[in-house]
């Protein structure tokens, strides 16, 4: 039982790493920023996950019970959308990316409102 | 006199827990972190239950209603599988096509949903699937911008999303309306 627990935890370890792996030379090699932004979302889900999975695992061979990994996966689950939202947040307003197209139902997309295009004119949100 | 004792009792309940659900989710956590379930935690676990909602009600007065945690159980598992699916096929893409073949485009999605916590998990659900990152909203609320990272047809990555993560999380958060 213990022994097809290890080969599971290395089996997930592996995994893991290899999503990591995949993720960092994804960062490498995009070329678009917000192409790159793609990259981390893959490593920070299934990369982490397995990772954590792995250590669950492992402490059930060792003995030492524990499950207290997966908050950090909840944890991470919860943040790293909102980390990605600012990055791209900051590219919309940098326009280090290809302009989006204009909102169907409201005036101008939040970002670009204000700060880059002055005040909420229709006109003026479609630059 | 009975009548206004009858109605004063759904409104200490209320003030006493102000959020339930977060004070169920916060025994469990509290159970997770220490790694045990001795009848110790759980009592500690359900004093910090009572006690955190009690104290930070005055901040977060608004009560989500007509939500409905089973069939958020169900979607978080959907959501997990989704991210093990796409994960793979979004890694196949990075390793093997070449960034001028990928057609990453904007997609526009007009929302159903008006509650801020469904769009809030909507977004959230989006960037957390490989392939897909929630960017901006619109002004009022009522469109999301997502930038795919290689879709032939951004109308097809604007219906799969609606149909598959949109309409159930309508379910969950306004089934009343």
């Amino acid at each position: 039982m213990i022994a097809i627990l290890e080969i599971v935890s290395a089996i997930a370890l592996l995994v893991g790493a290899l999503f990591t792996l995949v993720g960092s030379y994804g960062l490498l090699k995009l070329d678009d920023p917000m192409k790159r932004l793609h990259a981390p979302t893959k490593a920070g889900t299934l990369g982490i996950g397995a990772l954590i999975m792995a250590s669950i695992l492992h402490s059930f061979t060792t003995g030492i019970d524990s499950v207290h990994e997966i908050l950090v996966m909840a944890f991470l689950f919860v943040t790293a959308p909102i980390s990605a939202h600012f990055v791209s947040k900051v590219h919309l307003h940098r326009g280090t990316c290809e302009t989006p197209p204009p909102p169907p139902e409201d005036k101008v997309w939040a970002t670009r409102g204000q700060a880059d295009d002055g005040p909420l004119a229709p006109d003026q949100a479609q630059s | 006199m009975a009548e206004s004792q009858a109605q004063d009792r759904p409104k200490l309940m209320r003030r006493v827990f102000p959020h339930p659900l977060l004070t169920v989710l916060l025994i469990v956590v509290w159970c997770v972190i220490t790694n045990s379930v001795a009848p110790g935690t759980i009592v500690l676990g359900v004093i910090l239950g009572i006690l955190i909602p009690f104290f930070t009600y005055p901040y977060w007065p608004h009560v989500p209603r007509g939500f409905r945690p089973f069939k958020m159980v169900s979607y978080l598992f959907l959501v997990i599988w989704d991210i093990l699916v796409a994960n793979v096929s979004v890694a196949w893409i990075v390793l093997t096509k070449r960034n001028s073949d990928m057609r990453s485009t904007w997609v526009v999605i007009p929302l159903d949903l008006r509650t801020p916590e469904a769009i809030t998990l909507l977004a959230g659900t989006i960037t957390l699937t490989p392939g897909t990152v929630s960017a901006d909203l619109s002004d009022e609320g009522h469109c999301l911008l997502v930038h795919a990272l290689d879709a032939d047809d951004p109308n097809a990555v604007r219906d799969e999303i609606k149909t598959r993560y949109e309409a159930r999380l309508k379910e969950i958060f306004e089934y009343e309306s």
